[in-house]
């Protein structure tokens, strides 16, 4: 099942999340237990099939990283095959002065640092989802597309990391 | 997850962290990453004239085979023609490191970076070559 097509909404990375909210918190609903007490086994089997693909399906499109990566699974593309280990060398640069940066501002119990550099990479993340934007539903360039994901899914991974660091600290 | 002994050493005492001058015409970069864990490689090895590595250092950022990954190559790659680094294969790597099928990925990541250092060195000597 087509998880754009299971919301009703167009196969592309631009997604109005408002609706996406709506049409999942509907089939939530018209799937949940509650409505299935008196029905049979296999009606409630499938009113359970139904929710659990609606969670999964609505958590894929939601994330942009996870809403990129299932649009070019869908192409047959897989954006985190663990055999491609190339990247602009730039940006894997930019990622150990981010990490070292972050590993400092740990030690250092700085949370001002930690912020402005979570702000910083919220502002990289924008950019890249612009990016993707772009490639995916103007110019179909997968190719500009999976480097772009694989480039959010790194910010997002330092956004988590940066997280974890400040809740530690708080 | 158990990490294997060799591979708790180099993590605990990682060999031949830290950087060599990249702007040096006998020195090569590499560098990888794997977005699934957000690893990040980067190896630099210096060639005597006769195609040789004298020195080799790495900066990684990533989980403990990663680190041990490029640890363990850089102690390999010293003595080594760059034709005999290009040769090392990731499987090599694992089984020294007796890194779980999980984990693998951190060994290709490591082939991958030497890969990349000595085509960035057989690139710098090419343009030293026609630039002479």
């Amino acid at each position: 099942m087509n998880y754009f097509k299971f919301f009703s909404l167009p196969q592309q990375f631009n997604v109005d999340l408002s609706l996406l909210e709506t049409n999942f918190r509907a089939i939530q609903s018209a799937s949940h237990p509650d409505r299935f007490v008196t029905c049979t086994s296999a009606e409630k089997i499938a009113s359970m099939q139904t929710a659990t693909l609606a969670n999964e399906a609505y958590l894929t499109l939601k994330n942009p990283a996870n809403r990129a990566k299932y649009l070019l699974l869908q192409q047959g593309i897989d954006a985190i095959d663990e055999k491609n280990t190339q990247m602009a060398a730039d940006f894997l640069m930019q990622q150990l002065e981010w990490r070292e940066t972050l590993d400092d501002a740990k030690h250092a119990k700085d949370l001002d640092t930690l912020e402005n550099l979570l702000a910083e990479m919220q502002t990289e993340a924008n950019i890249l989802q612009d990016d993707l934007a772009d490639y995916f539903d103007e110019k179909q360039d997968n190719v500009a597309a999976t480097d772009t994901t694989r480039k959010l899914i790194f910010i997002d991974k330092v956004c988590a990391d940066i997280h974890k660091a400040i809740e530690h600290l708080e | 997850m158990a990490y294997s002994d060799k591979v708790l050493d180099h993590y605990e005492n990682p060999r031949n962290v830290g950087s060599l001058d990249k702007n040096d015409p006998n020195v090569g970069t590499g560098m990888v990453g794997a977005p699934a864990c957000g690893d990040v490689m980067k190896l630099m090895i210096k060639v005597n004239d006769s195609g040789i590595i004298e020195d080799a250092k790495f900066k990684t950022y990533g989980c403990g085979s990663a680190i041990a990954s490029s640890s363990l190559v850089t102690e390999w790659l010293k003595g080594r023609t760059i034709d005999q680094a290009y040769a090392i294969k990731n499987s090599e790597i694992a089984e020294e490191l007796a890194l779980p099928p999980v984990k693998i990925h951190c060994s290709v990541l490591a082939e991958d970076a030497i890969k990349a250092a000595v085509a960035d060195i057989k690139a710098k000597q090419l343009a030293a070559k026609v630039a002479a």
